[in-house]
């Protein structure tokens, strides 16, 4: 649609839309560096909440505790989601076909809600029929949000392996590869911009994940997400607005380095004179 | 094509997700059913064992008392019938919103495209808790909200929006937007230049042309974005918590107080049957178009 003329009334609705998606956003950075309440009136520049974060170690431990989960949740999800995504997008027909695609749209649309309650039931029926799952609150909840963010990297992985053509696996079949080595050498490190960004989502899902772990988590391993929330049922805390900007900085860089990663795949199939498939 | 049988690798790159899933995904929903028809006791888990053995003879202890709560009492009903009318509301919301925002990013040159998708993503990447407590410091009496329509003269005294259903139904527009804005993107893009074009040279005007060509080529996006908004914000626990007041209840806050607060684990489980059951006539609408999923995705 490139000989479209741009009408006045697009602009107005990209700029009135970003400014509706953005604004909380830098309400958020401008209070951080503010020694105000939020909605309070005149401010000057402080550091004052980002001191009063570091001495707090409650913080402190549950941003840590949450960082081991995310990383550890989605080092499980993105290897159980590229098996599943590339798995859908070779094998056309097998049985249970249906049934596996409902299971990774379950966690895709359900409410947290009900997954997180679930995954609480399965754990206390098997602790009452075993005794298994008692007292391991980080396992339990590394295993619920890899089950969570399998499912995302399984449709980003899908999207880009089914929409390429197999000519280089059947090369390299006819050339003699072990099916094995041709996961390894061709399938997968082809769909691996894909792998990357749905390991990234599935790592952000995990940091961001407040219900599931409400069910999951005792008392001695509070997430950060759990802190946050508990802190605002009962009131504004400034601290959070420190919090926020340190979390916009990680993902910015995070985007950041994954669009950079997006880039150099594209940069490098086009040196090797291989045209881009679908991004 | 000659049906050839499968590899090991190929079978094993579907066994190995699919036993996870059964394991921690299906196994979970079959565990809350079960819950369900289990009689509460007064013990660690609160529930009693559904078979016992007494004498030499078996006994089943099962009930359908949670299910005859769940839609005998009114609490229920009104709960599970605003929570639906809250998840429209939003869904709606989003169409207004988040349709002219996808359509001018559709529109926009072709190089730019990637960075406003880019950008309508960005804010779904940082927590979402985070970007609701900004709202609840914008919305506050004491606002920039209010303060710009006090300013304004559109308001003589703050208006109290936060903890009230209207900041609920506001901050879910905002946090679900990017769910509608993707899908209904990806369905737009494709849309064919030259139809828009043939109708505008055949004389139609861009209303008529808006009506009749774009709104139906449209329609696949507009549903996958609504059931994406619509199915998750049934159940959506944490804005109502953080925003709204007490209440107007939704079926996901009373689900967590049955089970947080009244430890009352087998009418917690039948009102996750209920929704469940509830969702699953939209989630099966777009079960076929799971490819589309990495629009949203990523």
């Amino acid at each position: 649609m490139n000989d479209l003329q741009q009408r006045p009334w697009q602009t107005v609705a990209l700029v009135l839309g970003f400014a509706f998606l953005y604004t909380p956003i830098l309400w958020i950075i401008y209070f951080s560096f503010s020694g105000d309440l939020p909605g309070g009136g005149g401010s000057q520049f402080s550091l004052h909440w980002y001191r009063a974060l570091l001495a707090n170690t409650e913080l402190g431990d549950a941003a840590y505790r949450s960082l081991v989960l995310a990383l550890l949740s989605s080092a499980i999800a993105a290897p159980l989601g590229t098996l599943a995504g590339i798995g859908l997008a070779q094998v056309e027909r097998f049985p249970g076909r249906s049934i596996m695609i409902a299971l990774l749209a379950i966690p895709i649309f359900a409410p947290e809600i009900l997954l997180g309650f679930s995954f609480l039931m399965l754990f206390a029926s098997a602790q009452a029929l075993t005794g298994w799952s008692q007292g391991k609150g980080m396992l339990t909840l590394v295993i619920a949000h890899a089950t969570l963010g399998a499912p995302i990297v399984a449709s980003v992985v899908f999207a880009r392996v089914s929409g390429r053509d197999r000519s280089l696996e059947d090369a390299a079949r006819d050339l003699g590869a072990r099916p094995l080595r041709v996961l390894a050498t061709v399938t997968v490190p082809l769909a691996f911009p894909g792998i990357l960004s749905g390991w990234l989502l599935a790592m952000t899902l995990s940091f961001d994940d407040v219900v599931t772990s409400s069910f999951l988590a005792g008392p001695e391993n509070t997430t950060l997400p759990m802190a946050i929330f508990s802190g605002l049922r009962v009131g504004l805390d400034p601290q959070i607005n420190a919090v926020g900007t340190l979390m916009v900085v990680g993902v910015a860089a995070i985007v950041g380095i994954s669009f950079a990663a997006m880039r150099l795949g594209l940069l490098s199939s086009w040196l090797r004179k291989r045209p881009p498939d679908q991004m | 094509m000659k049906k050839r049988s499968l590899t090991l690798v190929e079978r094993m790159t579907i066994a190995i997700p699919f036993t996870w899933l059964a394991t921690f995904l299906a196994l979970p929903l079959v565990s809350v059913a079960a819950l369900s028809i289990h009689v509460v006791a007064d013990s660690i888990p609160p529930v009693a064992p559904l078979f016992s053995v007494s004498q030499g003879h078996l006994a089943l202890h099962a009930s359908m008392r949670s299910f005859q709560m769940v839609f005998e009492d009114p609490l229920y009903f009104a709960a599970f019938r605003n929570a639906l009318a809250n998840a429209a509301l939003t869904a709606t919301g989003c169409l207004l919103i988040g349709f002219p925002i996808a359509f001018a990013i559709a529109r926009s040159p072709a190089g730019r495209r990637n960075l406003y998708v880019l950008l309508a993503i960005l804010p779904f990447w940082t927590s979402f808790l985070l970007r609701a407590y900004a709202w609840m410091g914008l919305i506050r009496d004491s606002g920039p909200i209010n303060a710009l329509l006090l300013t304004l003269g559109i308001i003589s005294k703050p208006v109290a929006i936060l903890y009230s259903p209207t900041a609920v139904l506001l901050v879910m527009i905002y946090s679900y937007l990017p769910f509608f804005v993707l899908p209904m993107y990806a369905v737009l893009e494709k849309l064919p230049a030259d139809l828009l074009a043939a109708a505008s040279d055949l004389g139609a005007r861009p209303a008529y042309v808006f009506r009749t060509v774009t709104l139906p080529l449209s329609m696949p996006g507009i549903v996958s974005g609504a059931i994406l908004v619509f199915v998750p914000a049934v159940g959506e626990y944490v804005i109502p918590e953080l925003v709204g007041n007490n209440s107007t209840m939704l079926i996901g806050g009373i689900l967590w107080d049955e089970f947080f607060q009244n430890r009352d684990w087998p009418l917690a489980a039948a009102i996750a049957v209920v929704t469940f059951g509830l969702l699953m006539l939209p989630a099966l609408l777009l079960r076929r178009r799971f490819g589309q999923l990495a629009t949203v995705a990523g």
